[in-house]
């Protein structure tokens, strides 16, 4: 795994997120899921290349029940853009970058 | 700038990179142009992708969980030389010789590629029913996508469309989370192969519906239920379900070639004597050109099919003809 994603835990969820300074997109994922590692080396080329701008972050569902229930997340791959403390776009289900892109550079 | 090649292959499931292994055995050089992340069956990869263990692929005693036995195929046709790229295709161009293949902007003036020989490998994606709410759902219960979900409805109840086997697949599958899956099937009897039709009797926790069809989803922010029609009573009944999948067949990727290659009933690729198109050069595989038995296996066997069409097309003096006359 890439060094510019970090991996999240219900523990740290909102001090890494919810206080963070920058916008942060949120990866649902599980190590089952087939269509969450075709998008995984996706996110981390968005994450070298939108350093600083945006953060990216990874959030294992099968550890972290009580994050995931809170978005009410049923469906992975789903990705959450938090901006400001508060979840401001969401994508379900795996996309090409150029699409995951589109849908997140309207917000930053 | 555009790329020249012998033989470019749009799709990359069992039929598309088995004729990947083949051309390449042949030194063709081909290029896969594999598709894009997605959880509706498009996917690089294709169907097998988002199923678990199969378990009637040959010379597999145990069975091989899908996405392993795709990632196999792709290893043994890159051992041999073919490239990928991983993009969607978003336009062709048949009218001309070499045919053109764009990726990305299809309004680009330059095509991102040229080639001699085509292989046409889309597949086929899901069916959805096509009702108010489906699209909004999706995520929010209604799912594609069994393996991806089915964690999400510990100890709650779901239900399922459809009779054939991905139907079944799917929802016995789903018992090992949910509470209780109800299969909701338009007839009376399934579909599906009676060794999966024995399982799913023989499981405790799946109920049948037979005769009926979801006339309307429930929910607002996420799926309350279902409305159910029968069809031989008429008679309308809620279902109280958390999450409903959906696998009530699949259609063919062919809207790229609509108005450019033959299509048969239901947009199937018309094939004639193998795996030849109405567009000399252009060749089909797998389940964009096959209503009828549509497994991965005959997909395979199909694209190996292709993949020996289009070498001896390319050897032919057709071929060379065609080539020629296009430069001109």
């Amino acid at each position: 795994m890439s060094d510019s994603i970090a991996t999240l835990t219900d523990a740290s969820f909102d001090e890494q997120v919810m206080a963070s300074d920058v916008p942060v997109l949120v990866d649902f994922w599980a190590e089952w899921c087939g269509p969450c590692k075709m998008i995984a080396p996706l996110l981390e080329e968005i994450a070298d290349e939108r350093s600083g701008q945006l953060a990216v972050a990874k959030l294992n569902i099968d550890d972290n029940l009580e994050v995931t229930r809170r978005f009410d997340v049923m469906s992975i791959p789903t990705l959450i853009l938090f901006k400001d403390g508060a979840p401001v776009s969401r994508i379900v289900g795996a996309k090409g970058k150029a699409q995951l892109l589109q849908e997140i550079s309207e917000h930053l | 700038m555009t790329a020249s090649r012998q033989v470019v292959i749009v799709g990359s499931g069992p039929a598309g990179l088995t004729a990947a292994i083949y051309t390449a055995r042949a030194q063709l050089l081909p290029l896969v142009i594999e598709g894009e992340p997605s959880s509706t069956s498009d996917q690089p990869g294709g169907q097998l992708m988002l199923t678990t263990e199969v378990e009637n692929y040959p010379g597999f005693v145990d069975g091989i969980m899908g996405p392993e036995l795709m990632g196999a195929f792709r290893a043994q046709a890159e051992r041999f030389g073919a490239e990928y790229v991983s993009a969607k295709v978003s336009k062709v161009d048949l009218s001309t010789r070499p045919f053109r293949i764009w990726v990305g902007d299809p309004s680009a003036p330059e095509p991102a590629y040229e080639t001699a020989g085509l292989v046409i490998a889309t597949g086929a994606r899901s069916l959805m029913l096509g009702l108010p709410g489906e699209e909004r759902l999706i995520g929010h219960g209604v799912s594609t996508c069994a393996t991806c979900d089915g964690f999400f409805f510990r100890d709650l109840d779901i239900a399922v469309v459809g009779g054939g086997d991905s139907a079944i697949e799917e929802a016995l599958f789903l018992t090992r989370f949910a509470r209780s899956v109800t299969l909701v099937h338009r007839r009376g009897e399934l579909r599906a192969s009676k060794v999966m039709q024995q399982r799913a009797f023989a499981n405790p926790k799946l109920v049948f519906r037979w005769n009926s069809v979801v006339t309307e989803i429930l929910g607002e922010a996420k799926v309350t239920g279902v409305v159910l029609r029968d069809t031989q009573t008429e008679a309308v009944s809620t279902l109280d379900v958390s999450g409903l999948f959906v696998a009530i067949g699949h259609e063919p990727n062919t809207g790229l070639f609509a108005d450019q290659l033959e299509l048969e009933a239901g947009g199937y690729i018309r094939t004639f004597g193998g795996t030849r198109t109405s567009v000399e050069g252009v060749f089909a595989c797998g389940d964009v050109q096959d209503r009828t038995y549509q497994q991965a296996i005959t997909a395979a066997g199909s694209g190996c099919m292709a993949a020996l069409d289009v070498e001896r097309w390319l050897e032919s003096s057709a071929a060379t003809h065609l080539m020629g006359a296009g430069r001109e």
